[in-house]
């Protein structure tokens, strides 16, 4: 049966409003403003999942987002499952559904605790030691550990919910809305600051919100009254923007902040649906204010993991905010007087509490002894020094520590409870701020990491700096925002408080036991299960460094980050090392402080956005004749047509041949193109290309090749003289944006004396490349007043006409080594232009080839595609295009380095003609060459760079890089393919016509 | 994520802006007058300090315009901006 835990009626949770959830197959009910745990446990359901390594059972421990045991899996079996979500941060909605992971076949049986009773072997970097050796093994022990290993599952369909991104600009950020955090927004705000005030949970106020110890006041009210009417108050202020269900997941240099906001994952499933689920913020701030609190520390003893066993910070949450008691026999156990006030509001409620454990010899403050009065049974000096209870905890074992607290005397008490809250003290949330790249000092009195060296504009105030009373708090901030802000008055000036004074605490790491520590289990980290034991064991194994222990042991490896035990982690080094911890340092909090949706991180790039398509003016054309496309860059090009179900090989054959034998039309608009003008832009030529450029005549058109400065191959085009100090250079289609980027940079900085002026084009143009023999007569179908005779418009010039009434620039260049035209029109006349070409070619069987048939038809000629013939390591030598390279020219972008040992080096790769010994056997572009079969290490000569069956030669071709390939003309050297060795013949890279006769054909 | 002051545009996001190298690496005036080793040190070699290093910067996704930044590595302080040409500030 299960038991009513709801003992009181709490502001926050609205108890007409009934809401009914599943949790492991199971229908619970509880309220609209529960979360999953406080609904769970108002149900008395503690156990939810098992332990990573030893599969032990596990409850809920905390109240907040830094829980390491209550992680669910939610709506499994939906298109909306999430894996790794804390029961702590789940706001239940009608049809929840939640279920327990890393246990099978159930929370209540789980197979894998087994290893809890294995545990002596499974000690510390057992993963480490045991499964890395033999190498050989490591596949039978896959198996087993991606069984047992790994958290919830992730989804297997597509995310139906939609994602955003916002970039946000304000005066002033404030991170966390408890006391500090909504005071410092109120005042930065009425001063006229553009204030944004982010908080991860649904309500405002922190833990001060219900903040009901009557022996602290603010200005003659309970702390929780005080602070609603200062909430109330924000929502008159201008200039103050507030967003609640909002985490910041990481801190960046510069006030650089990324937070998540979730607007629907509250709302059942009808109305998540059409609405943003969860947005990004990228926030730019100019000032930052941490108020991101503090997390209770938890005390390392034996057995202290089990269910039923939590903060007691939690349990006064759950009593006061939720109106929850954890347990019906309540236990608590503290080395502060935190603990006190947990008791005491259960005690209010009627709440059995059975006693007080704390490890100090007293403490007189007034909420000690109203304890007292209460006859609340006091352990002073006391430990816990075991529990039982396997699936929920039932007792709890004390003895009195020694005065040195570093072991345990006298007699055994044994307490039942079915509850337990620990009380370590206070860890400052200092995750954001350590994000920022400012440095942490630690306070050896406070026993805490505090921020010390800021790197941006920014404060830490409240309990992440360090303040942990009211008083104290308000005392400093008040002071911080008046330096921060420059303003001389605040509303907290005239503010009174009165606190009830704490008069001791005593830290102790590691309790200890009346059993040996190796035959106890005081757990650090619980969501990684590593214990005392294990961080000793790794100091034992000579791990020093902070980082490495925490690698070794895991601790703190988990998806909380060890949010709880990092503390103890370091408190323990530090003693067992015999150093201080402020010495030891911190290991590396980050981002994201709680995990992000892959959702979050894209936002709307996704589909058809995860990456932008370019597309030619021509495209519609190519669509609607049934193209196949292929990705150039960020372009779609027309790649081949088939006809009547050809395939690639056949469309690729038969558009080949059609633009040798008739006429080829090509959209060629993707080339980079790039307007140069002014007075020195031939002499810019000149020192970016490696031929000579001050004499080529207005109308006339060149090749270039482009260097790197260490000589290699960067990129390849035409050129064309437009005029006097006018040029329009091309470059290769991926290259565009690069090119630009690295003439810019050489105009700029090198060269500030060159009057050049650039400008990229390439989008303003399309571009139609008519070739093959009959090209001249379509073109003159076009254009029958322009002069096409080989004296008026030889190969390589370049001519202004017009087709109807759309201007035209021509250039006679070839790139497959037929005579051909580019004809190139203003972008929005392109695909008119293509029609009007395949018009006008009707009669000559104009046949549009794709990108495949041109790379086919320009190898066949031996021309290089840089990039796919060459990879940044080929100099214009090893492509053997000595002839681009001028002789007299004192300099160019890569000269010098064309002279250096290196390159100068005989046996270098260099490009040569590879024709099979077969000539129907099409080589594998990528195959490697060799020399010799039988040898062993084989030795690697080169590799195959473009092949393909050329129609027009009927047999297979193919370039290559290989090493002296040179002086190798006629050398037979071998493919090595996985089931055959193909013989090949080193040749001349020109396959076809030579003597180039057919540009002028 | 930086937010860097182009000399031309004003305080931008660093998304904006790509990285150059080094600073004040001139190219030689006279590149076939040197030595292998001499060049070899022009177009290989190059700082990498922990701490105060000066390095060129482009607004590439603005006004394209190349600047020089003094940055500390160590904290990615950005200690100045001043425009190519201009003298790197005694630091
Ligand atoms: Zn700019």
């Amino acid at each position: 049966m299960t038991k009513n835990l709801r003992v009181k009626t709490s502001e926050y949770v609205d108890e007409t409003n009934r809401i009914s959830f599943k949790f492991n197959g199971k229908i619970y009910h509880g309220f609209k403003g529960d979360t999953l745990a406080s609904a769970l446990l108002a149900n008395d359901v503690h156990l939810v999942g098992r332990s990573f390594k030893y599969h032990r059972p596990r409850g809920i421990m905390t109240s907040g987002s830094e829980e390491p045991n209550a992680i669910v899996q939610i709506n499994s079996g939906t298109n909306r499952t999430e894996p790794n979500i804390r029961a702590t941060e789940v706001e239940i909605y009608e049809g929840l559904e939640a279920s327990s992971q890393n246990c099978w076949p159930s929370v209540e049986f789980d197979i894998g605790g087994l290893n809890n009773f294995l545990s002596p072997f499974l000690p510390a970097g057992f993963y480490y030691k045991t499964f890395m050796w033999p190498a050989s093994f490591w596949e039978k022990y896959e198996f087993f550990i991606r069984h047992s290993a790994g958290l919830g599952k992730s989804p297997t369909s597509i995310d139906p919910d939609i994602y955003d991104h916002r970039n946000v600009h304000c005066d002033v950020l404030v991170v966390g809305a408890g006391i500090s955090g909504i005071l410092a927004a109120k005042n930065a705000a009425k001063n006229n600051f553009k204030t944004l005030l982010v908080d991860e949970k649904n309500e405002l106020g922190g833990s001060t919100i219900y903040e009901n110890n009557e022996f602290n006041k603010i200005d003659n009210k309970i702390p929780s009254e005080w602070l609603k009417k200062e909430i109330e108050e924000l929502k008159s202020i201008k200039n103050l923007e507030i967003k609640t269900r909002t985490s910041v997941a990481a801190y960046h240099q510069y006030n650089y902040l990324l937070a998540r906001e979730n607007l629907t994952d509250h709302l059942e499933a009808k109305d998540k649906t059409n609405k943003i689920r969860q947005r990004l913020l990228k926030i730019r701030a100019k000032k930052v204010i941490l108020a991101t609190g503090a997390l209770e520390r938890p005390l390392i003893f034996n057995n202290n993991d089990r269910p039923g066993i939590m903060l007691s910070s939690a349990i006064k949450k759950y009593s006061e905010f939720y109106g929850v008691a954890c347990g019906s026999k309540n236990v608590f156990f503290t080395n502060n007087d935190s603990a006190y006030e947990s008791a005491l509001s259960l005690y209010n409620k009627g709440i059995n509490v059975e006693a007080i454990i704390d490890i100090r010899e007293q403490s007189e403050s007034k909420i000690v002894k109203k304890i007292k009065e209460a006859g609340i049974q006091i352990y002073w000096s006391h430990s816990i020094i075991d529990t039982t209870g396997y699936k929920r905890l039932n007792s709890v074992s004390i003895m009195k520590l020694s005065n040195d607290g570093a072991s345990v005397t006298g007699s055994k008490i044994s307490i039942s409870c079915d509850c337990l809250g620990v009380a370590g003290g206070w860890t400052p949330a200092v995750h954001l701020y350590t994000q920022s790249g400012s440095k942490l000092k630690f306070d050896e009195e406070k026993k805490v990491f505090l921020p010390n060296k800021n790197t941006s504009e920014q404060i830490s105030i409240g309990s992440c700096s360090g303040d942990f009373k009211i008083d104290e708090i308000i005392k400093n901030l008040n002071q911080k925002l008046k330096d921060t802000l420059n303003i001389k008055e605040t509303d907290l000036d005239n503010i009174k408080v009165e606190i009830d004074q704490e008069n001791s605490k005593r830290n102790i790491w590691l309790l200890p036991s009346d059993k040996p520590l190796g035959k106890t289990k005081p757990f650090v980290d619980y969501q990684n299960d590593a214990t005392a034991k294990d961080i000793k064991l790794a100091l034992r194994e000579g791990f020093r460094s902070i980082e490495h222990v925490k690698r070794y042991t895991t601790t703190g490896m988990g998806t909380d980050q060890g949010k709880l035990g990092n503390m103890h982690a370091l408190g323990i080094i530090a003693d067992t090392a015999g150093v201080k911890m402020g010495e030891l340092g911190t290991t590396t909090f980050r981002p994201p402080y709680t995990p992000l949706t892959f959702g979050t991180i894209v936002g709307r790039n996704v589909g058809k956005f995860f990456d932008i398509f370019r597309r030619t003016p021509i495209n519609d054309w190519h669509v609607e004749n049934k193209a196949e496309f292929e990705n150039v860059g960020q372009w779609k090009r027309a790649w081949y047509y088939p006809i009547n179900g050809e395939t690639m090989h056949q469309a690729v054959q038969r558009e080949s041949k059609a633009a040798r034998e008739s006429a080829g039309i090509l959209d060629a608009s993707t080339l980079g193109k790039i307007d140069i003008q002014g007075s020195d832009a031939s002499e810019f030529l000149n020192r970016v290309y490696t031929n000579a450029w001050s004499k080529l005549a207005v109308g006339k058109c060149r090749y270039g090749l482009m260097l790197n400065e260490d000589g290699m191959v960067y990129d390849d085009g035409v050129t064309t003289r437009l005029g006097e100090n006018h040029y329009i250079m091309t470059t290769t289609t991926g290259g565009a944006a690069n090119v630009l980027g690295k003439l810019e940079d050489y105009l700029q900085t090198e060269w500030p004396e060159l009057d050049v002026y650039l400008t990229s084009v390439t989008d303003h143009y399309a571009t139609a490349s008519l070739c093959g023999p009959n090209s001249k007569k379509i073109l003159k179908k076009l254009i029958p007043d322009l002069d096409l005779s080989d004296e008026n418009f030889p190969h390589m010039s370049f001519k202004e006409a017009n087709i109807g009434s759309i201007q035209c620039r021509i250039m006679r260049i070839s790139f497959t080594g037929e005579h051909s035209y580019e004809i190139n029109v203003q972008a929005s006349y392109g695909k008119d232009l293509w029609k009007k070409c395949m018009e006008a070619g009707q009669e000559f069987n104009i046949t549009p080839y794709g990108t495949e048939t041109m790379h086919l038809l320009r190898a066949e000629k031996g021309f290089i595609i840089v990039g796919q013939d060459t990879d940044g390591t080929m100099t214009p030598i090893d492509l053997q295009m000595d002839w681009i390279v001028s002789k007299k020219k004192y300099d160019f972008i890569g000269k010098r380095s064309l002279y250096r040992s290196d390159t100068m080096r005989e046996d270098r790769k260099q490009l040569v003609g590879l024709l099979t010994d077969d000539p129907n056997i099409v080589l594998e572009e990528g195959a490697q060459i060799v020399s010799e079969l039988n040898k062993s290490p084989i030795e690697m000569l080169g590799h195959v760079t473009s092949s393909y069956f050329s129609p027009n030669l009927n047999k297979s071709i193919a370039l290559a890089v290989v090493r002296g390939g040179k002086d190798m003309m006629g050398k037979k050297l071998f493919v090595p393919m996985e089931n055959k060795n193909i013989n090949v013949t080193v040749a001349n890279p020109v396959f076809y016509d030579e003597k180039n006769k057919r540009l002028n054909a | 994520m930086f937010l860097i002051n182009c000399p031309y545009c004003g305080e931008r996001d660093q998304q904006e802006f790509k990285a150059g190298g080094e600073a004040h690496i001139e190219r030689p005036k006279q590149p076939t007058e040197l030595s292998d080793d001499e060049w070899a040190e022009y177009l290989f070699i190059r700082k990498n300090i922990k701490g105060v290093q000066f390095e060129r910067w482009n607004h590439a996704h603005g006004c394209r315009k190349w600047f020089n930044m003094v940055r500390d590595t160590s904290n990615d302080e950005i200690r100045e901006i001043y425009k190519m040409g201009e003298k790197p500030p005694s630091q």
